[in-house]
């Protein structure tokens, strides 16, 4: 089988996501990646030591990539052929795959956690706030189009050699055609949330941005990152860079500390793999305590100070 | 300008969603309310109206119902709404749905097209990214703000890291986030007017769109759920309990 991996640069290497991806695509055959960026000979060296043994790729520029890498990547996969095409949960990965799949009129899932080729293809995702698993078959011709959830899979070196790295031009877009003209990091400090042991998040209960200053001593505290719901994100209290959820991060960590977040359905997914997990909420009936290990119902502007203290006093 | 305005109507997200035994589809029930994710793009299309003496007409797909979830939009101040309803189109996937969405589009025409980045209750998050492909129009995505002047849009688009700033010429889709504005409250007058606003309803015949099916659910499970653990009322030391359980996990 050939697979694809669609493969995103950040920073001038490819992302995390897309390694997790070869992961799963070298176990499942002959892995390919349709990379978009400039890429270097330390990026081509990592797709290698991932398992890709074949690299495309397309620097858009300053093009907004979609339009133009989903017709690059068409032909490629019309050249070269290919059973399974990999995503990963980014933006343009998203972008790039619903371009596809309309302009190969092929059926698209998304959420992926797993991949099952014994018997067709047939993707294995949660639906309904985690609480479902859903296999899904795909009766279409290949090549199959999967968006996967971040951290389905795990990523490992493999000591594969540097892959074949072949340039594809970016197509003309026409009236598809946009045009990145500024682009800006927002700093967050501490460590990498989707990586770090302990993660400390704040949700609406909070009552304000206010609230996350004490968010961020307690992370500090414990050489934590901090996270947040959609709802404070949405309400510009903390960048979108700090979302945990279905339309942010997805966080693995041992210890998550969820303060004045109720727990909808759109957090939890983005959370519940957490080893351990404590809750404060002065709402009992908050949906968060049915899958904390441990749950305070109270006012966290009362108990996160007194945790605070108890810790700076140790 | 016209302005389009894709919208859906969805099963009340408070209540539990029941799964149909034999094809696995949510039920949906005879009253269903609108996404509340559809309301950022609905004040984006109003706002844009205001501007340049628009026209927001709303899109959707799926069974009408009591039209209570369109009404719902309507309300807001869109001026007319397109549904789709077609029993041949139960289950369809995210493309059958953009080419329906898109199709309907083309015979009303558009100068811009606005979506949500992905329903509350499918959340496949790739309808928008398929009509733009359809369509053959530029995909300003995961905007959290959107400017519209002279022929061209200009977006802030969320990065992992921060966000782009993007620009195109019109025709366009815009996928919102929703950071992106504050949706208005329906007024007592726009819901009153709302119940006599026109909504047309189509099928796909209508539109010559063959609805093609490339997947199927072969099985549906439940998951194991974690089990809660200890839930304590504070008393004024409950902080005492998470100092106790970090210091078991070894955090501190």
């Amino acid at each position: 089988m050939t697979i694809w991996v669609f493969a995103e640069e950040q920073a001038g290497s490819p992302t995390t996501g897309s390694l997790e991806l070869l992961a799963k695509a070298r176990t499942l055959g002959d892995a390919s990646v349709f990379y978009v960026g400039e890429g270097s000979d330390s990026a081509w060296a990592t797709l290698g030591d991932h398992g890709a043994t074949k690299v495309y790729r397309l620097d858009p520029g300053d093009a907004l990539p979609s339009a133009g890498a989903a017709a690059a990547f068409a032909m490629a996969l019309e050249s070269d052929g290919g059973d399974i095409v990999l995503f990963g949960a980014g933006n343009t990965d998203r972008d790039v795959a619903g371009r596809l799949a309309a302009r190969l009129g092929k059926p698209l899932v998304a959420g992926a956690l797993d991949i099952d080729t014994s018997d067709g293809v047939q993707v294995i995702s949660e639906i309904l706030g985690g609480s479902k698993s859903i296999t899904t078959r795909v009766t279409d011709d290949s090549p199959a189009l999967v968006v996967t959830r971040p951290k389905a899979f795990v990523s490992e070196a493999v000591g594969g050699a540097v892959p074949e790295v072949t340039d594809v031009a970016m197509p003309d877009a026409g009236r598809s055609s946009a045009t990145i003209t500024g682009r800006h990091v927002e700093a967050s400090e501490g460590p990498d949330l989707e990586a770090a042991a302990v993660v400390v998040s704040g949700g609406r209960g909070l009552g304000s941005a206010e609230g996350f200053t004490m968010i961020n001593e307690l992370a500090g505290l414990l050489q934590g990152a901090v996270g947040g719901s959609r709802a404070v994100v949405d309400a510009g209290w903390v960048p979108y860079s700090y979302q945990v959820g279905q339309t942010g991060k997805t966080v693995k960590p041992d210890v998550y500390i969820a303060c004045g977040i109720s727990g909808a359905m759109q957090h939890v997914v983005g959370m519940k793999g957490s080893s351990t997990i404590i809750a404060i909420n002065k709402d009992p009936d908050a949906p968060i305590f049915a899958l904390s290990d441990l749950g305070i119902v109270g006012d966290v502007h009362k108990v996160v100070p007194q945790l605070i203290e108890a810790l700076k006093a140790r | 300008m016209n302005i389009a305005v894709c919208v859906k109507q969805i099963p009340d997200p408070a209540a539990p969603y029941e799964l149909d035994g034999e094809n696995h589809w949510v039920v949906r029930p005879n009253d269903q309310v609108l996404d509340d994710t559809d309301r950022f793009g609905i004040e984006v299309g109003l706002q844009l109206a205001e501007t340049s003496e628009g026209t927001v007409t709303l899109f959707s797909m799926g069974p009408s119902g009591s039209l209570q979830g369109i009404r719902q939009a309507l309300a807001m101040g869109a001026d007319k709404a397109v549904l789709i309803d077609d029993e041949s189109l139960k289950g369809s996937d995210a493309l059958t749905t953009a080419r329906i969405l898109a199709a309907a589009m083309d015979r009303e025409g558009y100068d811009v097209v606005i979506a949500g980045m992905e329903s509350t209750d499918g959340f496949t998050g790739a309808v928008p990214q398929m009509i733009s492909e359809i369509l053959d129009v530029p995909c300003l995505s995961f905007a959290r703000k959107v400017d519209v002047a002279d022929g061209s849009v200009t977006i802030e688009r969320q990065t992992t890291s921060g966000y782009e700033v993007v620009t195109a010429e019109l025709p366009a889709l815009l996928a919102v986030t929703a950071g992106v504005v504050e949706p208005r409250y329906p007024t007592f007058k726009g819901i009153m007017q709302a119940k006599s606003k026109p909504v047309d309803t189509l099928t796909a015949s209508d539109l010559g769109v063959e609805t093609h099916v490339g997947q199927t659910v072969a099985s549906v499970t439940d998951v194991a759920s974690r089990e809660a653990g200890e839930v304590v009322e504070d008393q004024g030391e409950a902080y005492l309990e998470i100092v106790a359980l970090l210091e078991e996990r070894k955090v501190i």
